[in-house]
Parts: structure tokens; sequence; C-alpha cells
């Protein structure tokens, strides 16, 4: 079961044995390892979405990372920089799985600081207070870990046990949050609406990522056949917001949706109407954080280039003074 | 077992010490400890903050997990040893980090200069991390067991740290011209605040066994240094030592900004909690 | 610099290397963690590093941030030798069929103690 980068994505030829193999595998939900058969259509599918997956991470650490020198606690420093360091492990996780499929991580890296790849869109909306920390913890993580959790058993293996590690790891992140938002809302005044302040503008972002409705994704379908997503956008975020309605009164504040009713007939919840022009918008590049977010991906890694290219220099050396010895 | 008992189990050596374990202690360290404490936990603290800018903007993705490790032992030694002076005087960790101004930090200027580019803060941290070295083995043996407790976890993560710079002062050293090029310049800005780490202020007087003469780690650790140096074909730069000042309260000017963004937003909302 | 911190990079900045010049990708290695003594290492994952002493640091800040390993082990990944997947009905054939290598193959025994 070795899965290496370097011998994938040789074996993209058609082949009638290979199909019929691939087609078996889905149907009885096995999973297809790096140098099986697979379609083509496949393939690039799952190099775009686990991609996107590990620049959401990359990026995201942006945010998030701005708050790690302000952090109003030394237990709350500590408690951010080890989640803001998780969310680099994750996007090498996640670039590690990717590359099983045949592209090596510095193409993706290019194609994400040429603006050729995307990531999700929350990440492009500004961290404006402390609140807004707790808030990502409990509302993006949660909504993440809602969306992640089947992709453990994502039919392609590498991407679904990268998920299995992440999802593990993960579970702090989303209590850090909530932690942090009752402590809030059960300080001063001032911290309470800061907190409440933060649910309201992280709310409908949080629930525009599980993508768009159903009727109007037109990836998912395909997805769910190859059993890589195992439920829809709609049910998923219909379970998310379920479970926020219970949580928000532990925290004892208030969903800024004041429609969120449980349907009884669907068996879903329903939440007032999201702007799908604005969640079109920020994908399109035009939120609020989308140059900055990119500027600084573009600089760390153009800044790093002489780091990168200096230790493969000495890699080189200490390599040929060896072979010399021998 | 008596609460007594079950604080000094608690700060049993070789047990991974937390800053949680020190608050509840039922003894109080001198004040000459307290301050030596401080001197301690305001180079990791400030440190910390520097090393925390770099996550997220690491060469590669590696070195950020890498240097957030650093980051992350650092703000725990921090948070151990202004724990432990802060049972002096009443005050908990967050009172001292975060309500303290500018001349009552103890930090030496080492720590206060910037990252720079990342050969900058590869030179900072090796003079640091082979300094902390030094330091930490032999408060290891001090005769106060709390400090003894926070340096016996301390030494083995700093051990780590020192590890790391090596590994990258040999690699930029003898990468590539522009790579040598940048360690050597970032060496020679970060030498003249080497001195200051073995000037042996008042304070030490009083700390008898408790605390290290600074000035008698200054031989280990130049040799430590010289041998590094040697093997990555280096020179030690000839510059002018800085005067220092920073354990009686004379910052370098990075000082204040540094702390004003640590302290913003506690010191917005003074009496709250987190 | 974005991000408005004012502890932030203000030394010196050479000029940046651009696209143009030629890229130093690290080589990809594989990681194998012991999580306890007495349990064999087992493959965690991968990671990129320019030499072997690297990829063993890469690998203990990436891979036991956790305490999840007592050791390490890195492998180039392309040291790594993988049968062929288009011979495995050949290749893993012999042993199907073959159930008397497993001890549910002997039902007679059932019920006598210690065997």
């Amino acid at each position: 079961m070795t899965t290496t980068a370097i011998d994938a994505g040789s074996r993209a030829n058609h082949d009638d044995a290979g199909e019929q193999q691939f087609n078996e595998l889905i149907a009885q939900d096995s999973r297809i390892e790096p140098r099986d058969w697979m379609p083509a259509d496949y393939r690039k599918s799952l190099t775009r979405q686990i991609s996107q997956h590990a620049h959401s991470e990359i990026i995201g650490m942006q945010p998030e990372a701005n708050w790690i020198t302000r952090a109003p606690s030394l237990k709350r420093k500590a408690v951010l920089m080890a989640k803001v360091q998780d969310e680099a492990g994750h996007g090498l996780y996640l670039y590690s799985a990717a590359e099983t499929l045949g592209t090596p991580r510095d193409k993706m890296t290019e194609d994400l600081i040429a603006g050729k790849a995307r990531y999700s869109s929350i990440f492009n909306y500004p961290v404006l207070t402390w609140a807004d920390i707790g808030a990502i913890g409990w509302l993006v993580d949660g909504a993440a870990i809602c969306n992640q959790v089947p992709l453990c058993r994502a039919s392609y293996g590498p991407y679904g046990r990268a998920m299995v590690r992440i999802c593990k790891e993960e579970s702090f992140h989303q209590r850090q949050g909530f932690e942090i938002l009752l402590e809030l809302a059960n300080g001063t005044p001032e911290q309470r609406a800061m907190a409440q302040d933060a649910v309201n503008r992280w709310y409908a972002p949080s629930l525009m990522m599980f993508g768009p409705p159903d009727e109007d994704s037109p990836n998912s379908q395909q997805s769910m056949l190859w059993n890589i997503k195992r439920f829809s956008n709609d049910e998923l975020r219909s379970r998310f917001v379920g479970m926020m309605v219970e949580q928000v009164r532990a925290l004892g504040l208030e969903l800024p949706n004041k429609e969120v009713r449980f349907n009884e007939e669907t068996g879903r919840w329903e939440h007032g109407p999201l702007d799908w022009n604005e969640f079109k918008e920020v994908l399109a590049g035009r939120g609020p954080c989308n140059a900055q977010r990119m500027e600084r991906r573009r600089e760390a890694h153009e800044e790093g280039a002489w780091v990168r290219e200096a230790a493969a220099a000495y890699a080189e050396k200490q390599a040929l003074k060896h072979a010399q010895a021998a | 077992m008596s609460e007594a008992n079950a604080s000094a189990t608690r700060i049993t050596p070789g047990n991974a010490l937390r800053p949680e374990d020190i608050a509840l202690l039922d003894t109080k360290p001198s004040d000459a400890v307290a301050q030596y404490a401080l001197w301690l936990g305001d180079d990791a603290l400030i440190l910390a903050q520097r090393l925390g800018w770099w996550i997220s903007r690491a060469p590669e993705l590696e070195e950020d997990v890498a240097l957030a490790n650093i980051a992350l032992d650092q703000i725990g030694h921090a948070r151990s040893f202004l724990t432990y002076a802060g049972r002096a005087w009443d005050k908990t960790e967050d009172d001292l980090a975060y309500f303290r101004r500018e001349p009552e930090f103890r930090s030496v200027h080492l720590v206060e200069q910037p990252n720079g580019d990342f050969a900058r803060t590869i030179a900072r941290q090796f003079v640091v991390a082979l300094y902390q070295w030094e330091l930490y083995s032999r408060l290891v043996g001090s005769s106060d067991p709390t400090l003894a407790a926070i340096a016996a976890k301390a030494v083995k993560e700093v051990d780590y740290h020192r590890d790391h710079s090596i590994q990258w002062i040999l690699r930029l050293a003898q990468g590539t011209d522009e790579s040598r090029r940048r360690m050597i310049a970032g060496l020679k800005l970060t030498w003249p605040y080497v001195e200051e780490l073995f000037t042996d202020y008042p304070l030490v007087d009083e700390l008898g066994d408790a605390g290290v003469r600074p000035s008698t780690l200054r031989e280990p650790f130049d040799a430590a240094v010289r041998a590094i140096l040697v093997e990555a074909e280096l020179e030690p730069p000839e510059v002018p030592g800085s005067v220092g000042g920073g354990r009686l309260g004379r910052h370098s000017e990075h000082l204040g900004y540094i702390i004003a963004e640590l302290q913003v937003l506690a010191r917005e909302y003074p009496g709250a909690s987190w | 610099m974005t991000g408005g911190s004012t502890t932030g990079d203000d030394g010196a900045k050479a000029p940046s290397s651009g696209p143009q010049e030629p890229r130093a990708a690290w080589p990809l290695w594989e990681v194998f963690v012991r999580s306890s003594r007495g349990l064999s290492h087992v493959h965690a994952g991968s990671l990129h590093a320019p030499d072997a002493q690297m990829a063993l640091r890469n690998a203990r800040d990436l891979y036991t941030r956790r305490n999840e390993g007592v050791s390490l082990w890195v492998v180039p990944a392309t040291s790594i030798i993988t049968s062929d997947p288009d011979a495995k009905d050949q290749f893993f054939e012999s042993p199907q069929g073959k159930d008397y290598r497993h001890a549910t193959y002997y039902t007679k025994s059932e019920g006598v103690k210690h065997l």
C-alpha cells in the first residue's frame, strides 16, 4: 500500500479492466488508492477539491494569526498559536493527499498565488474584534467540522485518512471558540455586545460555507455518485443550523436570523434567506480581504524562496560530499 | 496528603510543569527570586511575541509549524516564570504581562530585536537558544525548587530550539551565496546584544544559590558558539557590544511597540476576564 | 507588509526572487511514527524537507505535536518500492483458498480449553 506522489498520475490512460474495478470499488463503498486506475475526471475533481481545501487551511491561518500578538491573556495567546499552527499542519496533510494524485505542492502553491485556485470564501471576511476569534472557532470551525466528518469516509483513501486526522485535531478548535464567546457573553456589557456582534457578522457567511443551495450546485451530483461527498449542501447546512440553535442558548446569545425553525414535514432546519449574490462576489475575488490575503501569501512564498533554495543547495552539496568520501 | 505535599508533588522536576500548577503553590518566592523570575519570564514572553509574527509567514509551511512550536514553548516558559513571580506580589501572569509599563519589564534587548528576514530571526534564535540552554542546564540545580522545576522542563525544550537554529545556521551559511550573505548580515545585526546576557546586575548577589550568575555562562556559551561557527565556516562578527540595561528597565526602542500591541486589548477593557 | 503588525518585519529586505528564478522544490518524505514502545512504526503521512535531518525534525514538529510518538522514521518517497497494481490479481492470488493457514479452519477442537 505504498502511496507516493512520484508514481501517481502515471495510470491515467483508459483501461477497461481498471474502469470496471473502479466502478466495482465505488459500488462496494470501498476505497480508491493512489495507484489504482481512476477516471480522469475523478482525479481532476478530487485534486481541485483537496487543493482548495488545503489552500483554505493555509489562507485561513492569516485572519487568526493577526490576533496572536494581541490575544488578551497569555493562555488565550498559547491556545490561538496552537490552533493556527494546527491549520498549517492540516494544510500540509491535505497537500500531501492531493500530491498522491500527481500534482506537486509547488504547482498548487503557484496556482494559488497566481489566482488560479480557490479557497474558502469565509477567509475573505475581516476579523475585527477578539470576539471574532471566538465566532470563527464556534461557527466557522463548527461548519467545517460538519462538512468534514462525512469526508472521513470519502472514497479516495488518502483524502479520507487526512480528514480523520484533521477531524480528531479540530475538535479542540470549536470548543476553544465556544469558550471564548461564553467568557465574553458572561463578561462586561461591552464584552457581551462584542460577542453578539461577532455572531451577527459570522452567522450568514458560515452557513454559506456549505456551498450554494442543492438546485444550484452543479458539481455535487457527480461528487455524490463517486462517494466523495456523502450529504448534499442543504442537508449539511440544516444539520448545522440545528446544532447552532441549541448551542447559542448555552451561550446566552442570539442567532441574528429570527426565521430559523424546524420544518416537521421536511425534517430539516430552515433559516432565513442568505445573500448568495454576496457569496458569488466574494468568491469572484471582490470580498473585503481577498487582495490582502493573496498578497500576504505571495509575499511569504516569494520571500521564502531564497531560504528554500539555500536548504536545497546545502542538501545537494552534502550529498556530493558524502558521495566523494565514500 | 496535605495541600503542601500536593504542591511539592506538583513541582517534581520531570513532570511536565504547567503554570496552572504553579499558581496553586503555597510557597511564595522572595522578592529577589520573583524579580529574577521576571528576567527569565520577560525574555521568553517578548521572544514568543516576536516569533508569533512568523506563523503564516514562514519560508515553507513546515517551518511555520516549527517556529510555532518554539513560540509555544517560550510562551509556556513565560507563563510559568511570571506566574511564579506573581506569587510574591499577589499578581497573576496576566497582571504582569498586560498591566506593567515598559520600564517595569526586565527583558534583554536581544529578544526585543526585530525579526528582520529569516536569517536574522535564526541568528537571534541561535544566540537565545544557546544562552537559555546553558542557563536552564544550571538552573535545574537551583536551591529554589520551583525555579528548578521550571528549568527542568524548559531545558529539554530549549535543547530542541538550539538544534533547530544550528541546522538553519549551517544551511544558510553554506547554502547559496545569497543565503550566506544574509546569514552573515543577520549575525552582525544580532551580535551587539550578546554581551548584555552575561552582565551581573546587583540582583544576582541577592539570589544566592537560587539563581545562576550570568557571567559564569559566558565561557560555555562562547565555546558552543565557536564550535558551530567553525562548522558553518563563519567568523564571529566583530562589532562593539551594546550597553543594554533591560534588566534595569532601560529597553531598546522596539519594546514600546511590542508591548503596545501585546497589551492593547487587555488595557482597553481593564478588569475584564477573557 | 500586511496586517498592520508593529512587531513585524522591519528588518532588511533584499529584492525578492521572482518566479522566473529556478525553484528549489524540496523532495517528499514518508513519515512513520512509533506511538509507544513495543509497537511498530506506522505510516502517518508525508511532508517536504530539503534533506533527511530536516525531514526528521519536520516530522517531529508536524506528526508528534500531541504526544503521538516516541520514535520516527522518515523515508524518501522515491525509495519506496511498491507492488504492481496491474498485477495484483496474480500477485495476491496464491493465498486465496488456503483456509487451512487460519486457526478458524479447525473446528473440531471447539470447546477444548487452551487450544
